[in-house]
Parts: C-alpha cells; structure tokens; sequence
C-alpha cells in the first residue's frame, strides 16, 4: 500500500517560503511526476516526503497514519538519487542488499531477493563489481534494484535520467514504466522535463515557485492546461501564444493554440506570414512562420512531404475548437 | 538538508570535542590570568591554601621592566625572523627546483622533507654534538680542512646555530606547501607568457611569486605560530644561555626555574596576546577558504 | 602538458637536485652512519665515511644502560592513544559539522583552530598545578590526554575537510535504507572515509611523538616518551656519539618511515585545509 496524503504542508528556509501551504494526494498505485523549471521546489516537495527535510507546518500521511515527525529510515520509502548515491566501497550485489541488511533480514532471504532484483534489471553478471566499474545505465539500474528489493510503500525519483545521455535516457525512461506496470506500487517521480512526465506519469503535477500551478493526467494537462504557465510548459515544440488585437477578437487576453491545430494553405487564411526556419523529423515538419501583427514566430507543424521553403509566402488558419483562451489574469476561459 | 533529528543529534555528536577545548582553553587560561595579578612564589612560602596578596599590575610592568625582557623579546625576533627569511627563500627555490623534471625526483623529494619528521630533541642534539661541536663536529672537520679555526658555534654565535637547526627543520614544511602550490599553477599561463616573450625572470616575478602569494603568507603565519613556542631546541643545546632566551623559554625560566608563578603568569599572558594578533591573520585566511 | 625539457638541462637539474637532497639529509644520514660505528671511530679526525667496523653494540649498550624499550613503548601509547581518542570525540564533531552545518559552524571551527594557538608555556604552571591535582604528573594517561587536546583541532579539522568531499546524497541514500544514524556512520561514512581517516591518524601519530614541550615538562621517570629520553642525552659529561647516534636512530626511524607515507596529507593537515 502506498497513499500519501499532503495536508497544508509548507516549508521555509529561514525567511524564505520555498513551499507555502499545499494540499496533495496520491494514490496507491499512481504513477506522479512531479514537474517545473528548476527551483520550483518540487525536489523540496519530493525530500519532504522522504523525511530528509522537515515541514515547516502540515502534515504528511502514509497509509493514513501521520508521519511528519517520523525520520526518514522509518517511512517505507525509497528512494533513487540524481548522483544514484551507490555506497562506492561496497560491490553491486551489498548495494542492493544494505536496506536488506538494516531491517535486519537473514543472510538466505537477502541473497534471495537481491539475485531475484538482479535477474529482473540485468544485472546478475555484475554482483560482484563495484560501483565504480560499471557504466552510467547500470548504476542507473543497482540504484533501482536498491529500491525495490525491500518492497517499500512508495518509490521517491529525484531527477533519476539527467545524468544519462539522451539515448539511454529513453530506453530507462521505458523501463521504469514497465517497472511500474508490474509491480503496481506508487511512484513519485521529479523532472524538469515534461516529456519524461507526458510520457510515463498517471498523474502530473506542474509546479511554479511551490505552488501546484495544476494536477491531472498528460492529456488533461495538455488539452486543458488551466493557466498560461501551463499551457506554456506542456507540449513540445511550445504551445503558440498570442496576445492583442488577435486574442482580442476572439474574446480573450491570450490565445493559445498548439502547433498541429493550425493548417496550412497557399491562397487563403487568417494569418499571413513568411516561412522561416524549418525543423525536418522525417514523420513531422515544424514550421517557424513570421505572420503580420503577431511579435514571435509562430510554430506550426504539417506532414513530412510538405513543399514549403523558408521566405515562401502563406497562410495559416487556427482550429477554434482547439483555441485555448486565457484571461487577464492568465487564467483559462471555458 | 538537515532535519530536526539530524540536527539534534548533530549538536549532541559535536558536545564532547566543544566542552573538552573549552575546559583546555577556559580553566588554564582563567587560571593564568588569576595568578598573573597576583604574587605567587611557593618557594617563600606562598601557597593557595593561605591565600594569595592581590597585587595588581606590578606583575606585568616588572615582566616588561626586568633586564632579560628586551632581550628575550629581541632573541625571539632574530630567531623566528631569521627562520623565516631563510625557509621561505629557500622554500621558493627548492619548491621551483623540485618542480623541474629530472632523474630520482621521488627519492630526492624524500630527502627534503626527512628532517620535519625528526624529533625536536634529536635534531637539536644531533647538530650540536654531530655537527656543531667545536672538536669533533663536522663543521670543525670541515674548518680544518680548509684550514681555518673552528668556531665554538653554541656558545660564540648561539643565535645563528638555533636559527640554521630551526630553519632546518622548518625548510621542508614551507617547501612542501610551496611546491604544493606551485604544482596548481596553470602550466599554460606559463607557456602564454614565454610566448609573449617573458624572461625566465620576468616569468618568476609575475606569475610565480603572485600564484604563490597565499601559500606564502600561510607558511609565514603558520611557521610564526609554532616558532614562538620552539623549546625543545634550546631547551637541549644552549638552556637559554648566550643570548638566546627567547620569550618563551623566559616564562619557562621564571615558572620553572625561580618559580615566580606570578610573574611567569603575566609574562604567559603577554606570549598568549602575541600569539593571538599572529592568529588572527591566519584565521581570517583559513576563514574565508571555509566560504568557498 | 609536459613541457620538453632538452636532456643536458636535465641532467644539470639532476645532479643539482641530489646535491641539495643530500645536503639536507646529511645530519641524518650522518647520525645513522655513526651508530654503527666504535665510540673511537665516531669521534676520529678526519671523520670516517667508509672503512670502519661495522658494529650493533651500541645499539645493545643503549638498551641494556637505560632501558631504551620502556621509553619506545610510552611514546607508541602516548602517541597511539592520545590519536585513538582524538579521532573517536573528532569523528562525530566533524560528521556534525561538515553534513550538518549550521550558521555557527564556521565559527566554531575558528574557534577550535584557535586553542591550537594558545602558547604551551602560557598555560604551563595550571596545568602541573592541575596534573598535581589529580596525580596525573609523570603518568602516560595525563600525558595522552594533554597531547589529545592540543592536536583535537587539527584532527578535527582534517576530518571536516575530507568528509566534505563525500556526496551528502550517499548518507541520505543509506538513511533512505533504513540505516540509523549509529549505522549511517558505522557502515557508509566510516568506510568512505577511509583514507581520509588513515592520513589523519598518521599525522596526528607523527605531531604527537614529536612533540617536545608537554613531553618534557610533565614528565620525570615513568612515562617519560622518547623526547625526553633523547633530551637526557644532553648533559656534557659522559657523552657518546654512538651511543647518542644509536639512541637517535631508534627514535626517528620509526617516525620517518611513517612520515614518508604522508607527504601529501601532511600540507593539507598543517595548512587547515588551506592548501592543498
């Protein structure tokens, strides 16, 4: 079991609120990544959970039971660190066996859950060496074998593929979905990359400066983003976001509209712009279009066969029924 | 990072090392101060039991006023500055010398810094039996060879002997931190400036010396420390005599030999202001390396 | 990069280099030499180098006269458990310090480093009058205790500036695991550390039988350590420079030894971690 309950938790550094009162529930089983641009204090929020830092008020609750004065060894959580965190002096197989070791379990069950933890994360072939002699992607994965043998209430990632080159990153990216699929146990996961969090999480919840900005699954988030932040930080390439006399007409402060909701055409449109610098992914073409009245370029993204070369004249037309409107406040519009 | 838990534990874990320097540092210390106003000499009779005469500042103007003072205050300056003078040259060039490559670099390095690792005692006794003896030392060996007649060094230039033992002893400390420090220069900004056409002087004194500014000043207040409290030296070659008192072994003197506690007291505080305006440099140094 | 050094200017450095090592090493090697010698052969004008009888005895006379083995064996334990205690009170202090810092922490090893400073001969008269007290004078745990107090800072110190080295991560990650605090520095701290703990208990061994003030002051007979022995060495009469030079080699053969392994600790312990 693994439901974790934020009540009004805050946490300040002396003077400074990192994290003013929120309110946050994650249930058993859900996969949640918490996201934002660096210094949100999402991996506050994470360390919160873990124990390693205390609230400044609230309450935490695991299962039900409070456990905001409990420290850190006593939570049932574990946790894979940015830097991995392997202890260097002791070989592959004792990393995975130490939170083994300090529950106090026999010497038989502990081989027997660590070569179990092995075989499932390919690494029986390197019990034996240490941490200083494997590779990036291996470290990666006796940090998570770390974490699963003892069969906690939750995992804690903080940040578990920014130090993986972008190749390996996607392939653990795919097994620590397939990890959560089969052990069904809750995962609370940081990044600051939202394409980590569009591609794995059940549930995402988008931090700024300590505040939830909004809670809900990747494709609430991406069709519904409930403010501007969001909507400008979920989605890639970004969200289009234009302001005056264009937002004006159709009734808002800010329009936003995503790259694949605006068609392209030759002759006609709303928009008339040049064609500017063009991204080939083969399946997809992105577009920079410099349109008439409107400051920044506007993305747009056609099919891999299109014909458009950069100063070429066109037209673009928004889909109005996927316009996002957004207020004064920068607040969605229904 | 820390939580409640850790941070108790912390101030707890941090209590034995804090309360046994504190009691080393207060108790003594109060203790010194308490005596140094008062007149305390236990072989006439004066003792804690029946009480001590209060007798203000006359301990500390008699400590300033006495013959030896000047003296000793001039015996500690020509040794620690002499020391210094010569292991920091030398230091500079050694450490330059020990940058160069060449064959046996290990062993000669060894070679340098084995008399650091030499007890006080027997580096004092060993040159003044082994070497500085007038008959049968080296250096009267040596004289003889050339025909020259050799110098009673202990007693005929006692300062000088203490200042080449101490200095020995000492060139292998600032030799090494120089050389640390020279090792950490940037070879490139060396070959820059031999590009820009620098002499090997020019190169020494506008790259070397200023890259080996901080480790200069920390071998200087380091060595300024511990040189003022050299004992064992004289202690074991002169005893104090032939001008070579220094403060400290004068407060040595006075408590141990005339047993004038009061007196020596005063003369303690006196070495303990001294040391602390030296301390206070380094510290400030060591403090602000702490920020990095 | 190495810089190409042309072969005649380094064969000018060579014999440069040696020439100054061996000067420098001279009264050593000098002293080493004499121990082997008959007492007529070490005062013999000219002075022997080469071509003496080899002997031992004068290392058997020193033993045997005055009891060289007793001396040896108050250094090791004064030197040996006066480190031992100051690594097990600086451990936790520097844990504390360099993992939990606070804003006083600065200050407090300021502080520490200054009762470094305090002159020995300032505080000579209350600490016999305290060792007199409690009738620790010419006993190896007074003296043990007084050289573990005045090189604690340094050790504490050392400490500090190793442990700081380790991610705070990996002690998160082992508290994450389950492990106590008693644990976290038992298993992973301590281990980690290692080497760091192994350079500071060497210097502090080396500082610590070197030291010649307390070693002299506050003992007679009993727990009298090397220092003091050789010290005895100085009155003029009946003096013998075998003898003296066997005395001496027993005395810094071990320390030199150790010495050798610590070259490179030895900057960073002396400079507080100012120089590295």
């Amino acid at each position: 079991m693994g439901r974790i309950t934020l009540e009004k938790v805050s946490k300040s550094f002396g003077q400074v609120d990192v994290i003013p009162p929120l309110d946050l529930t994650i249930e058993d089983g859900e996969f949640v990544v918490f996201v934002g641009p660096s210094g949100c204090g999402k991996s506050t929020l994470l360390r919160l959970i873990a124990g390693l830092e205390d609230v400044t008020s609230g309450e935490i609750r695991i299962d039900g039971t409070d456990a905001t004065g409990v420290p850190p060894a006593k939570r049932g959580l574990a946790m894979v660190f940015q830097s991995y965190a392997l202890y260097p002096h002791m070989s592959v197989r004792k990393n995975i066996a130490f939170p083994l070791r300090m529950a106090g379990m026999d010497a038989a069950e502990q081989e027997r859950r660590v070569t179990a933890a092995a075989a499932v994360l390919n690494l029986t072939d390197y019990l034996d060496r240490r941490p200083g002699q494997l590779s990036g992607g291996q470290r990666q994965r006796v940090a998570i074998g770390r974490a699963i043998v003892r069969e906690p209430a939750a995992f804690l990632f903080d940040e578990p593929l920014s130090n993986l080159d972008a190749a390996l990153r996607v392939g653990m990216r795919l097994e620590i979905s397939e990890l959560h699929a089969r052990l069904r146990t809750t995962m609370i996961y940081v990044t600051h990359d939202q394409v980590e969090a569009m591609t794995m999480a059940d549930k995402i919840v988008v931090l700024r400066a300590g505040n939830i900005e909004q809670v809900g699954t990747p494709l609430q988030l991406y069709r519904s983003p409930r403010n501007l932040f969001v909507a400008g930080f979920i989605g890639s390439p970004k969200m289009n976001l234009i302001g005056g006399a264009i937002a004006a007409r159709h009734g808002a402060e800010t329009i936003g509209i995503r790259p694949e909701h605006i068609s392209v055409s030759a002759e006609s449109g709303d928009w008339h712009g040049t064609v500017g610098v063009s991204e080939h992914l083969g399946s997809d073409t992105f577009f920079h279009v410099t349109c008439d009245g409107i400051p920044d370029p506007v993305t747009v993204r056609v099919g891999g066969e299109v014909d458009l070369h950069y100063g070429d004249d066109i037209w673009l037309s928004p889909d109005t029924s996927h316009l996002h409107r957004f207020d004064g406040q920068g607040l969605r519009v229904a | 990072m820390a939580t409640r838990h850790s941070r108790s534990a912390a101030r707890l874990m941090m209590a034995p090392a804090v309360i046994l320097l504190l009691g080393w540092m207060l108790v003594p210390l109060t203790m010194t101060l308490y005596f140094s106003f008062k007149r305390y000499l236990p072989m006439r009779g004066d003792s804690l039991e029946r009480g001590l005469d209060w007798v203000g500042f006359e301990n500390y103007a008699r400590f300033i006023g006495s013959s030896s003072f000047w003296p000793s205050v001039q015996a500690t300056l020509l040794i620690v500055g002499g020391v210094l003078v010569i292991t920091v040259i030398l230091g500079i060039l050694l450490a330059i010398l020990l940058d160069q490559p060449f064959w046996g670099q290990g062993i000669v390095r060894i070679l340098v810094i084995a008399p650091f690792f030499v007890m006080p005692t027997v580096s004092a006794l060993v040159w003044k039996n082994m070497m500085m003896d007038p008959v049968n030392g080296m250096f009267a060996h040596l004289w003889r060879f050339f025909g020259a007649e050799p110098v009673s060094w202990m007693s005929d230039a006692s300062v000088q002997s203490i200042i080449l033992i101490v200095s020995w002893q000492w060139l292998p400390f600032a030799t090494l931190i120089l050389l640390t420090a020279i090792q950490s220069l940037d070879s490139e900004q060396l070959e820059a400036a031999e590009m820009d056409g620098a002499p090997v002087l020019a190169r020494f004194f506008y790259i070397i010396l200023p890259h080996l500014g901080r480790a200069i000043t920390i071998v200087i207040l380091i060595q300024t420390i511990f040189l003022l409290s050299i004992f064992a030296e004289i202690f074991v070659t002169t005893g104090g005599s032939f001008g070579t008192r220094t403060l400290t072994y004068l407060i040595f003197q006075r408590v141990v030999d005339s047993q004038n506690i009061g007196l020596g007291s005063a003369g303690g505080v006196y070495a303990i202001i001294l040391a602390n305006i030296v301390a206070l440099f380094l510290m400030r140094i060591v403090g602000k390396n702490l920020d990095r | 990069m190495a810089r190409a050094v042309s072969t005649r200017r380094k064969i000018v450095t060579t014999a440069v280099a040696w020439a100054i090592g061996l000067l420098i090493f001279f009264p050593i090697y000098w002293t080493i030499l004499t121990s082997f010698k008959t007492e007529a052969q070490a005062i013999n004008n000219p002075p022997l180098f080469w071509g003496f009888d080899f002997t031992l005895e004068n290392y058997a006379v020193v033993q045997e006269r005055s009891d060289y083995m007793r001396f040896l064996w108050n250094s090791v334990v004064i030197a040996g458990g006066s480190t031992l205690i100051g690594i097990l009170v600086a451990v936790p202090a520097a844990w504390s310090m360099a993992f939990v810092p606070s804003r006083r922490t600065k200050d407090i090893l300021l502080w520490m480093l200054s009762t470094k400073m305090l002159p020995a001969v300032g505080v000579l008269y209350p600490i016999s009058l305290i060792f007199v007290q409690f009738n620790l004078l010419d006993t190896r745990i007074g003296l043990t205790l007084v050289l573990m107090l005045i090189n604690l800072p340094i050790i504490v110190w050392m400490l500090y500036t190793y442990f700081r080295e380790i991610p705070v991560d990996i002690l998160e990650a082992a508290r994450m695991d389950g492990a106590g605090l008693r644990q976290e520095i038992l298993y992973v701290l301590t281990p980690m550390a290692i080497p760091g703990i192994a350079s500071t208990v060497l210097l502090n061994i080396i500082l610590a039988w070197n030291e010649a003030f307390w070693t002299l002051t506050l003992t007679a007979a009993n727990a009298a350590p090397l220092t003091a022995f050789i010290a005895s060495y100085s009155s003029p009469e009946g003096l013998f420079y075998a003898k003296l030079s066997a005395a001496s080699t027993m005395a810094i053969a071990p320390i030199l030894i150790l010495g050798w392994f610590s070259q490179k600790q030895l900057v960073r312990g002396l400079t507080f971690g100012a120089v590295k």
